[in-house]
């Protein structure tokens, strides 16, 4: 949902990034007002995940110029907790699994820690219980996710369920989806994607990191940007989606380069 | 506090032994007279001094090993004092005087107010009713006939017990340090549980008067009879100091007929400083026998403390049926070392073991499991379950598995996995992105990790467990 008067809540300019001294981001611009959906696409190596890490501030990851505001704070300078306590969510591309602790105790910890940050009140099991079975109706999650280790055995699918789960419990001002359709089959992806658009409204914004056009029918993007070689090189509506799954990242090295002459 | 209270708890001890020897304290050095003394100043039957004196025989014949994988510079046995007085240590008048680090320990670990002032060495009785709790445990224990007693009071008043059962777990020339624990030990617990009884509680060392100074040459002896069973605890979370560098203990488990001793440790010696300066060195035997059919020993140690650990709790399954168990959890951080892990000798047919090994290694130590499975030529029918997990923080640590398996029986069925993992940046990344902190996510990984084991732990001591485990690895991240 485009509004040109709503808020801007995120702003990027000239950011670049390195890991391990190999430049990875070499300047670039975004900007996302609340309520925007934004998709990022782009080969692989063109550096959308590397360009998701950052913001939510990997460690691996050094920013060697540039700025990024966040709701109107200079996000760079903030540990990654701290960033996550303001209100950015990335959903992991690989979620990590944690042998022996409880999905439960895990997903509690993290809605608490965000609770006790904002000042809210912190849940105690019982009433997390209550709370999180409702979220999972959300996503048509069985209950037993609740009693299993964190991702441990998860399928793939179920992994990235999971992620969306603690979207919808940490409620996030910008949630950065990283290649969240990636190994869900199409009902997954239905349900997933269900989720995602039940969580959107005008006071957040989604930046949607992904390979192929198949996420967008689902969830309808305001802006699609190409990114290629560190840098967004196009900017343009839903349609551009379409236009690339019919001919190809090629096509817009192809038109770029017809506009450059 | 008054003063005439301070002068009554800092008076020296007045029950010391009536002896012709006038010191309280053994010159150092180990010799036969040295033994003769221990034993006389103990008052000991003479079965105990020819015990000691074939312990001290052996000990001369051998050397001191070096297979382990921990390196420390030599010891000069004859530097040490086997010897002195169990007089008490310096009462402290009030919790005011102890010194508020270690204060600020028992905190975070949160042990309980009274024990607290009992560990810190604060006169308990002055402060807190202690006495009259251990006292009740006593006479609640003599009710169901069990024993509970330091072993040197065992010896005076029921010799034909320690007689019959001292050494025959963990004979006097066993190896090299439970022979010189044989000749020269001065204290420990003994624990007997008659026939058909189940322990009503928990026994713990703690609850035991007579517990403080039982020094560095411990040993411990404890015997389930048929049908009986009992959980031991021993040690506590707290921090432990001690002026001993050298601590060399023995325990012997006997289980007859149908039953079953559960011993569990959690070991918290100092560890030295963050430079790896100073710290206990732990040298321990403990071995339990199953000797009757469908007995079960089943060993838990969570091993934190000690700038050196060296010990293999371990199980000789003797009766049919019989069962062995060890959970174990090893933290090494800065400079400290372990090599712990377990024995499981199958004898009798049908025997069961289970081994869950859990080490973590931060900082620069290096945590060894080393285990030996032994299906011998009788056990039919014998089957192992062995799992060894090593979990490494930062990259300057280690940790190995040696596992030795010897099969002797072809009906035999013997499992063994491992794993190793790392607590990387990609694990704190995420849950930093999840809003939780560093030293929260370590102490949750690690929990998890260990959650096998702490599970085979008596409630309160898991949950002491679990706190000295988060202390312990405290800004060993980031």
């Amino acid at each position: 949902m485009i509004d040109q008067n709503s808020k801007t809540l995120l702003e990027v300019r000239d950011l670049h990034a390195n890991v391990s001294d190999v430049e990875i981001l070499k300047g670039v611009d975004l900007t996302v007002r609340c309520g925007e959906i934004h998709a990022i696409m782009g080969l692989n190596g063109s550096g959308k995940s590397t360009f998701a890490k950052v913001l939510a501030g990997h460690p691996s990851y050094e920013v060697t110029a540039g700025s990024v505001l966040f709701d109107n704070q200079d996000l760079l300078s903030l540990e990654p907790e701290v960033r996550s306590r303001n209100g950015i969510f990335l959903a992991f591309q690989y979620p990590i699994e944690i042998p022996g602790v409880a999905n439960s105790q895990f997903l509690r910890l993290a809605y608490n820690s965000n609770q006790l940050s904002r000042g809210k009140e912190e849940l105690d099991p019982l009433e997390f219980d209550d709370f999180v079975r409702e979220k999972m109706r959300l996503l048509e999650m069985n209950v037993d996710f609740l009693d299993r280790s964190v991702n441990e055995g998860f399928s793939g699918g179920e992994k990235k369920r999971n992620e969306i789960l603690q979207m919808a419990l940490l409620e996030p001002k910008l949630a950065i989806l990283d290649e969240t359709d990636s190994g869900l089959d199409i009902d997954a992806l239905r349900i997933v994607a269900s989720g995602v658009n039940k969580l959107t409204n005008k006071d957040n914004a989604i930046i949607l990191v992904t390979h192929y056009q198949r996420l967008l029918d689902y969830i309808v993007p305001d802006y699609v940007h190409i990114m290629e070689s560190g840098r967004i090189i196009k900017t343009s509506g839903k349609e551009l989606a379409k236009e690339l799954e019919t001919h190809g990242y090629d096509w817009i090295k192809t038109s770029q380069l017809a506009q450059s002459v | 506090m008054s003063a005439l209270l301070q002068n009554l708890v800092n008076q020296p001890y007045k029950h010391g032994f009536v002896t012709e020897i006038e010191s309280d304290v053994a010159p150092k050095g180990l010799n036969e007279d040295i033994i003769r003394m221990i034993s006389a100043k103990k008052n000991e039957p003479d079965w105990l001094l020819t015990f000691r004196l074939k312990a001290y025989e052996k000990w001369l014949s051998m050397t001191e090993p070096h297979w382990q994988n921990v390196k420390y510079p030599k010891i000069d046995f004859q530097d040490i004092s086997y010897y002195s007085a169990p007089k008490p240590k310096k009462k402290l008048a009030s919790m005011d005087e102890v010194d508020p680090e270690l204060l600020r320990t028992f905190e975070k670990l949160g042990v309980p107010l009274h024990e607290r002032a009992a560990l810190a060495g604060v006169a308990v009785d002055v402060i807190f009713d202690s006495v009259s709790v251990a006292t009740t445990f006593k006479e609640k224990l003599a009710e169901v006939g069990i024993i509970f007693c330091s072993i040197s009071e065992a010896v005076q008043n029921y010799p034909e017990l320690v007689q019959k059962y001292l050494g025959s777990v963990v004979p006097v020339g066993d190896n090299f340090y439970a022979a010189l624990n044989s000749a020269v030990f001065t204290d420990g617990s003994f624990c007997y549980i008659p026939e058909g009884v189940k322990c009503p509680m928990d026994l713990s060392t703690y609850f035991r008067i007579n517990t403080e100074g039982s020094g560095q040459f411990e040993r411990t002896l404890i015997i389930a009879e048929n049908g009986a069973s009992v959980s031991y605890l021993e040690g506590c979370t707290a921090p432990r100091f001690d002026t001993n560098q050298l601590h060399a203990a023995v325990v012997e488990l006997i289980a007859l007929d149908n039953a079953e001793i559960k011993y569990s440790t959690v070991q918290n010696w100092y560890a030295g400083d963050e430079k790896g300066v100073g710290g206990i060195y732990n040298f321990v035997t403990k071995r339990g026998l199953a000797k009757g059919v469908n007995s079960r020993i089943s060993w838990t140690q969570v091993e934190t403390g000690s700038a050196i650990t060296w010990k293999y709790p371990s199980c000789i399954l003797r009766g049919e049926n019989s069962v062995g168990e060890f959970y174990s959890v090893a933290v090494t951080n800065n400079y400290q070392q372990a090599d712990t892990g377990t024995k499981m000798i199958h004898i009798g047919k049908n025997t069961r073991s289970t081994i869950v090994s859990k080490g973590i290694s931060a900082g620069h130590s290096n945590s060894s499991y080393r285990g030996l499975v032994r299906i011998a030529p009788t056990a039919e029918n014998a089957r192992n379950y062995s799992q060894c997990d090593s979990m490494l923080i930062g990259d300057q640590c280690g940790a190995n598995t040696f596992p030795y398996i010897q099969v002797y029986n072809n009906s035999a069925v013997v499992e063994h996995e491992a794993s190793t993992s790392k607590i990387g940046e990609d694990q704190l990344f995420y849950f930093a992105q999840r809003g939780i902190g560093a030293e929260e996510a370590v102490s949750m990984i690690i929990n998890g990790f260990c959650k096998e084991v702490f599970q085979q732990l008596p409630m309160e001591f898991a949950v002491e467990a679990t706190k000295l485990l988060s202390f312990k690895l405290e800004g060993s991240v980031g």
